[in-house]
C-alpha cells in the first residue's frame, strides 16, 4: 500500500521500530496504582499479544493509549506521534475496539457505521457507503446490517464493533477482547482476519484472557499482572525463557535417568517407556548426543514447550483467571 | 496503488506529517448525523407530537367554550379575535413546563447518553475533539428546542387562524395591526423563547457532562427549572429575582404591544444568554478534562 509506505517513510527516523510506545506510564485510581510504569514496546507489524487477568491493568493501559485518560507520569508515542496531545493527529490511523462493541440500539448496524464515518474529517463522504459495505461484508454481517442494533445476538455486536475499527485503512488496531461472545466458527474468523490485516502491514495489538488463542496468532506478547507489565518480547524468547521439559522415549528409563543426572538434569517423571526431564535451558540435541553416547536406546525425544498458561502461573504463582 | 485502495477512499496524496488530510465540511456531516439520531429517536417524537397537540387542545377548548371578547386571561381572551393569538397563548402554556422538560430530556442525554451506553469513547477515537463533540451535540439539541419552539407557534397559527379567523390583529395594548406585522410578531416571539431555553439547554448540557446516568442529567435539569421558578414567587427576594434564570421568560409580551421596549427585550435576553455562556464553559471545561470510563 503506498499510503502506507509514505507514512512509514516519513516518520522514519522517530518510530519505524515501534508502532506504541509508551515509557513509564503510570496512572493511579486515589491511592490504588492501576498501572505502574509501564513501557509498552509494540514494534511496527507485529500481532502483539496483550495478556492479564482482570483488573491487571490491561484496558486502563488502552484507554490512557488512546486519549481517553490522562496518565499521571510517563510518556506514550502512537505511531511517533505523542499522545494524547497528537490524538487528532493520529487516531483516525488506529482502529478501536474497547471494552466491547457500543452502538446506538435504536440505529441499524449501517446507519451506525455511517454516524462513526461521518464523524471521521479524514474519511470521503463520497465514499463512505462503498466502506461501510466492505467493512461489514469483510465481518460477515451483510445479511444483518439493515438491523437495528438492538436485536444483533452478542456475536453480531463483537462484529459490528470489527467493522467500525476496519471503517477505513488503519496502521495500528487496538483490538480488546475481539473473540468476546464470538462461537468457533467466529473465533477462527477473527484469528484470520488479524493475520490478513497483520499481513497487509497493519500492526494489531490484541488483549485478551484466551492465553491459547494468543498463541496461536501473537508474534510478541506482554504479560501485565497487578498494574506492572511482567514481561513482553517475541513470543518465542518469551516462551523460551519459560522452563521447557524434554521427554525421552527409551526402553532404558533408569540408565536414562542416571545420564541425565550426571549433566544436571532433573528427572520430573517416569513411566515404563519414557521420561519427563527438565531442560534448564540444555540445548535438546546435545541432550540426545550425552544419551545416545551412554549407550543408551533412545526411540523418542520430544521438546515439551510450556504454554503461556503455564509461564503465566509461573510468572505469577497465580492462576490467570485470579484478580489480583 | 490498486484499484481496491481507490475504491477504499484512501488519498492518492499521500498523507502529510502533522495534520491528516481533512475533508471540507465536516462539521456539516457531523451536525446532519447528530439531527438524523435526535430526530429518529421515537421518545424525541413522541415529545414533538405532545406539544403539537398543545395549541390544538387550546383552541378547541376555547372554541367550544367561547368566552366572549376581551375576558379571561389576557392572551386567552384575545383568541376569538385573531387565530394568531392561538400561538401566543400555546407557547405560553409550555413554557414553564413542556417546553424546558423537553429540553431537559435532550440536551441532558446528549453527552450521558452516548456515555451510558459507551459510544463516547468510540467518537473520541474516531476521533472527534471533545470541543468538537460538545457543539454538535449542543447544535444538535438547540435544534431540537428550535424544533418544538417552531411545532407549537407553526401550528398554534394555523390552528388558530383556521377555527378563529385572520382579521387585524389586536395587541394587548388595544391598537390593531396588519396580519402580516402579527407574523413578524410571531416569529419574534419564538427567537426570545428560544433566547429563553438556551440557558437551560446549557445547565442541562453541564449536567450531562457530569454523569453517565442520562436520567440523572434530565432530572437534575428539571428540578433547576423548578427551583428557579420557586425562587421567583418569593416577593422577599426582591430585585435578585430578576437575576434569575425563568424571571423574565414571559416578557416577549412585550412584542405584542404597540411600543415595543426594547430595553426590556434586551434585559429578558440578556440574562438566559449569561447563563448560557457561564455553563457552557462549565460544559467545556468538564469535557475538556474528564476520563471517559464508560
Amino acid at each position: 500500500m503506498t499510503a502506507l509506505a509514505a507514512v512509514t517513510d516519513e516518520t522514519a527516523d522517530a518510530a519505524t521500530t515501534y508502532a506504541i510506545r509508551t515509557v513509564g506510564l503510570t496512572r493511579r485510581f486515589g491511592s490504588h496504582v492501576a498501572v505502574n510504569e509501564v513501557g509498552l514496546q509494540v514494534p511496527r507489524g507485529a500481532i502483539y499479544g496483550f495478556l492479564g487477568p482482570n483488573g491487571s491493568g490491561k484496558t486502563t493501559t488502552i484507554r490512557l493509549l488512546l486519549g481517553l485518560m490522562t496518565a499521571h507520569a510517563g510518556s506514550i508515542e502512537l505511531l511517533g506521534v505523542p499522545m494524547p496531545s497528537g490524538a487528532g493527529q493520529v487516531l483516525a490511523r488506529v482502529g478501536t475496539l474497547i471494552e466491547g462493541p457500543a452502538f446506538h440500539p435504536y440505529l441499524t448496524g449501517t446507519q451506525n457505521l455511517r454516524r462513526l464515518d461521518a464523524f471521521d474529517p479524514t474519511t470521503d463522504p463520497r465514499t463512505s457507503s462503498r466502506r461501510i459495505a466492505h467493512a461489514i461484508e469483510r465481518v460477515g454481517l451483510t445479511s444483518a446490517a439493515a438491523k437495528n442494533y438492538r436485536r444483533y445476538s452478542l456475536g453480531m455486536k463483537q462484529r459490528l464493533g470489527l467493522a467500525a475499527a476496519l471503517l477505513r485503512p488503519r496502521d495500528v488496531l487496538v483490538l480488546d477482547e475481539p473473540t468476546n461472545g464470538l462461537d468457533p466458527q467466529g473465533t477462527r474468523e477473527v484469528r484470520t482476519l488479524v493475520r490478513e490485516l497483520a499481513a497487509d502491514g497493519t500492526t494489531v495489538l490484541v488483549s485478551s484472557h484466551l492465553l491459547a488463542e494468543i498463541e496461536q496468532v501473537a508474534t510478541h506478547v506482554g504479560i501485565m499482572s497487578a498494574g506492572r507489565l511482567l514481561r513482553q518480547g517475541e513470543l518465542s524468547d518469551v516462551l523460551g525463557a519459560a522452563a521447557s521439559r524434554v521427554r525421552i522415549d527409551t526402553p532404558d528409563v533408569a540408565g536414562a535417568s542416571r545420564l541425565l543426572a550426571e549433566i544436571g538434569c532433573r528427572v520430573e517423571e517416569t513411566a515404563p517407556d519414557h521420561l519427563v526431564a527438565a531442560m534448564d535451558g540444555r540445548p535438546p540435541e546435545r541432550i540426545n548426543e550425552h544419551l545416545v553416547r551412554g549407550g543408551i536406546a533412545v526411540r523418542g525425544l520430544r521438546v515439551e514447550r510450556a504454554g503461556l498458561e503455564d509461564f503465566f502461573v509461573e510468572l505469577t504463582g497465580e492462576g490467570f483467571d485470579v484478580v489480583r | 496503488m490498486s484499484s481496491a485502495d481507490l475504491a477504499l477512499g484512501h488519498s492518492s496524496r499521500p498523507e502529510a506529517v502533522g495534520r491528516p488530510l481533512h475533508y471540507r465540511g465536516t462539521l456539516a456531516r457531523q451536525y446532519v448525523n447528530e439531527l438524523a439520531l435526535v430526530f429518529r429517536r421515537k421518545r424525541n417524537i413522541a415529545m414533538l407530537l405532545i406539544l403539537a397537540v398543545v395549541p390544538i387542545l387550546i383552541g378547541t377548548a376555547v372554541k367550544l367554550s367561547s368566552p366572549r371578547p376581551g375576558q379571561g386571561p389576557p392572551l386567552i381572551g384575545q383568541l376569538t379575535d385573531n387565530g394568531l393569538f392561538l400561538a401566543f397563548a400555546a407557547l405560553t402554556i409550555c413554557l414553564p413546563v413542556f417546553l424546558p422538560l423537553a429540553v431537559a430530556v435532550v440536551a441532558g442525554d446528549s453527552i450521558a447518553g452516548e456515555a451510558n451506553i459507551g459510544t463516547l469513547r468510540y467518537l473520541l477515537t474516531v476521533p472527534v475533539s471533545r470541543t468538537r463533540m460538545l457543539i454538535v451535540k449542543s447544535l444538535g439539541a438547540l435544534t431540537y428546542a428550535l424544533a418544538c419552539i417552531l411545532l407549537v407557534t407553526v401550528v398554534g397559527m394555523v390552528f388558530g387562524v383556521a377555527i378563529f379567523g385572520s382579521h387585524g390583529v389586536t395587541l394587548l395594548s388595544g391598537d390593531t395591526v396588519s396580519f402580516g406585522n402579527g407574523l413578524a410578531r410571531a416569529a419574534g416571539v419564538a427567537a426570545y423563547v428560544f433566547v429563553d431555553l438556551l440557558g437551560l439547554a446549557a445547565i442541562a448540557l453541564f449536567f450531562s457532562t457530569l454523569t453517565e446516568v442520562p436520567v440523572g442529567a434530565m432530572a437534575a435539569t428539571v428540578v433547576v427549572a423548578i427551583i428557579f421558578a420557586v425562587l421567583d414567587s418569593v416577593p422577599q427576594l426582591g430585585g435578585f429575582r430578576s437575576l434569575l434564570l425563568t424571571h423574565h421568560w414571559l416578557d416577549y409580551d412585550e412584542l405584542l404591544r404597540s411600543t415595543i421596549s426594547a430595553r426590556t427585550l434586551l434585559h429578558g435576553m440578556f440574562v438566559p444568554a449569561c447563563y448560557a455562556a457561564i455553563f457552557g464553559t462549565l460544559a467545556w471545561a468538564r469535557t475538556s478534562n474528564a476520563d471517559v470510563t464508560a
